[in-house]
């Protein structure tokens, strides 16, 4: 397993946004998270990335407890993750933001007096990111200047130039039109085969996104786990169609 | 290509100056290029980083003082010594209290670099015997790549050896300037400045890199407070006092903190407008509050953001 979360809880005030849930991701899944509005998607997402600490439990990322370790050196470790509502550097062009990543990744923002359009690594390792992800005929672009789609695939790039290990998706194709949400998924799967990625999770209110991509699907419902399976157990599990699928197969 | 020859322009014209232009002019020229040294690195803090200090005075003062102090109580009077002893000094203040500051952001970060400002003004006051107070202490003249120039009139020197040497600090300063602000650590800044959440997710420790920006500004202040020591000839606790921050702060909004030399451009129309402003009505600090007033609301890129206008909106 690379990834195991174990007893997590979290209280906001007397709320219990998570109740006792435990997983484990191994290496070559796909895993999604689903469930409604107010499960506690989005707070296990930002509790196994370490930027919130939980009120009770463990995460171990490869082996390692993250408790303390905060996003910077998750990141050095392997650990990517996009935000639900888009993170940019909004005065960054596309290629910059790309460069700012491998040079995290290389470790190079130390290197005051070195210029960086010599730098031929980050050079290289950006423009392959932005060939990934469709972005190489906007490289001069403003981030903020984006359409919403674009702005989507770059904070997800940013995150792939990092070359992780894992990535954790907080609903990566929130924002984006239905007709581009499968272009942005295959986008995103072709990456991650060519980087080598270990594992995604993927936080994902469309259902059929999630039974699409999906090699096993963890259901919440009111901070606990409700279902954890294939896509196919999922979806013939009466609990889960009753609060998260619906009869039309959406979670909205 | 044409930013390139502006500038080549710009840096030709203030070669010739003291050729061409009225001693006037010249000798307003020296606090410029002072000021333009602790703007470049103001303004990598400032425009690069996103954090605006209110108490950079403090380390103009650091810088000013120690030409002043070496100069006058310990015989030394080598420039290049003085800027390398101010660079240190600054770098060393600038270490513990940026290791403050710069866990704070906005307002917080502003308000704490003026409290160690007026720490540090209070403190130039009040140590009389080591800064003479409110009398503050006699930058003597130094000399320049081991040249005495001593026998020299005060005002030759000033327009002569000193602007040229002003000069080649100010060349140098920016030359490295331009190196950090498009290497991989300035990128680094620019991100953190946008978006420092995201900057942490990549694996950017934000704190880290503000902390060396905070100490790289500050030598820059050091060393643009030690160029403005010889010209005023005394040093005294007005270069440290809070108002001196705002007025370093005026400058690089005047210019444009956007763009690398709007700070630059800032300083200049600063002292030229000043003195003129100065020269025709008694009320200058009024004329530079509508100005201030006006640029915030008209173009927050300041003068060069008008020409070159990529970051229109001003999110700090």
């Amino acid at each position: 397993m690379i990834l195991v979360a174990e007893g997590l809880r979290k209280l906001y005030g007397e709320f219990c946004a998570l109740d006792g849930v435990s997983l484990g991701v191994a290496a070559g899944e796909f895993v999604s998270i689903i469930g409604p509005n107010g499960a506690g998607k989005s707070t296990l997402i930002n509790i196994l990335t370490g930027l919130t600490p939980p009120s009770a439990g463990t995460v171990r990322f490869k082996e390692r407890e993250i408790h303390g370790l905060g996003p910077v050196r998750l990141a050095r470790l392997g650990m990517a993750r996009s935000f639900q509502l888009v993170h940019i550097f909004p005065d960054l062009t596309v290629l910059e933001t790309l460069q700012a990543a491998v040079v995290a990744r290389l470790g190079r923002g130390t290197r005051l007096f070195a210029s960086l359009a010599r730098d031929r690594d980050v050079q290289r390792e950006a423009l392959e990111v932005a060939e990934l992800f469709r972005l190489s005929d906007k490289l001069g672009a403003l981030a903020r200047h984006l359409p919403q789609g674009d702005k989507k695939l770059l904070d997800v790039a940013s995150a792939f130039a990092l070359r992780p290990e894992i990535i954790l998706l907080d609903e990566p194709t929130s924002g984006v039109s239905t007709a581009d949400k499968t272009a942005v998924m295959e986008t995103l799967v072709g990456a991650s085969r060519r980087i080598g990625l270990q594992a995604i999770i993927q936080v994902e209110h469309d259902m059929d996104i999630v039974f699409a991509y999906s090699d096993r699907i963890i259901a919440l419902h009111q901070g606990k786990v409700l279902a954890d399976g294939a896509p196919s157990s999922i979806q013939a599990d009466q609990r889960v169609i009753d609060t998260v699928i619906g009869r039309r197969g959406r979670a909205r | 290509m044409t930013g390139r020859l502006l500038v080549a322009a710009a840096a030709a014209a203030i070669a010739v100056a003291p050729l061409v232009a009225s001693t006037y002019h010249v000798l307003l020229m020296l606090p410029f290029m002072a000021y333009a040294v602790v703007l470049l690195g103001l303004n990598l803090l400032f425009g690069y980083a996103g954090l605006v200090s209110f108490g950079h005075a403090l380390f103009i003062g650091i810088g000013a003082y120690t030409g002043a102090f070496l100069t006058s109580h310990c015989k030394i009077r080598s420039l290049e010594v003085i800027l390398i002893a101010a660079a240190a000094l600054g770098a060393l203040v600038a270490a513990p209290v940026g290791a403050l500051c710069v866990r704070y952001v906005k307002i917080y970060f502003g308000m704490l670099t003026l409290a160690f400002g007026m720490v540090f003004h209070t403190f130039v006051l009040k140590f009389y015997r080591l800064t003479g107070g409110d009398e503050g202490t006699p930058f003597l003249r130094p000399s320049l790549l081991g040249r005495s120039l001593e026998a020299m009139p005060k005002i030759d020197y000033l327009v002569g050896p000193y602007y040229y040497y002003s000069l080649a600090v100010l060349v140098l300063a920016t030359l490295c300037m331009w190196r950090i602000v498009h290497s991989p650590f300035g990128l680094c800044l620019k991100t953190i400045r946008d978006n420092p959440a995201k900057a942490e997710t990549l694996g950017i420790g934000v704190t880290r890199y503000r902390f060396h920006a905070f100490v790289i500004s500050a030598v820059y202040a050091a060393v643009g407070g030690a160029l403005l020591g010889p010209p005023i000839g005394n040093v005294d606790p007005t270069l440290a006092y809070w108002t001196h921050s705002g007025n370093i702060v005026f400058m690089t909004l005047l210019g444009g903190f956007t763009s690398f030399f709007g700070p630059v451009v800032g300083a200049f129309v600063f002292i030229y407008l000043q003195h003129w402003v100065m020269s025709v009505v008694p009320y200058w600090r009024l004329i530079f509050g509508a100005i201030l007033a006006a640029i915030v609301i008209f173009a927050p890129g300041g003068l060069l953001g008008l020409l070159t206008p990529r970051r229109a909106a001003v999110r700090l």
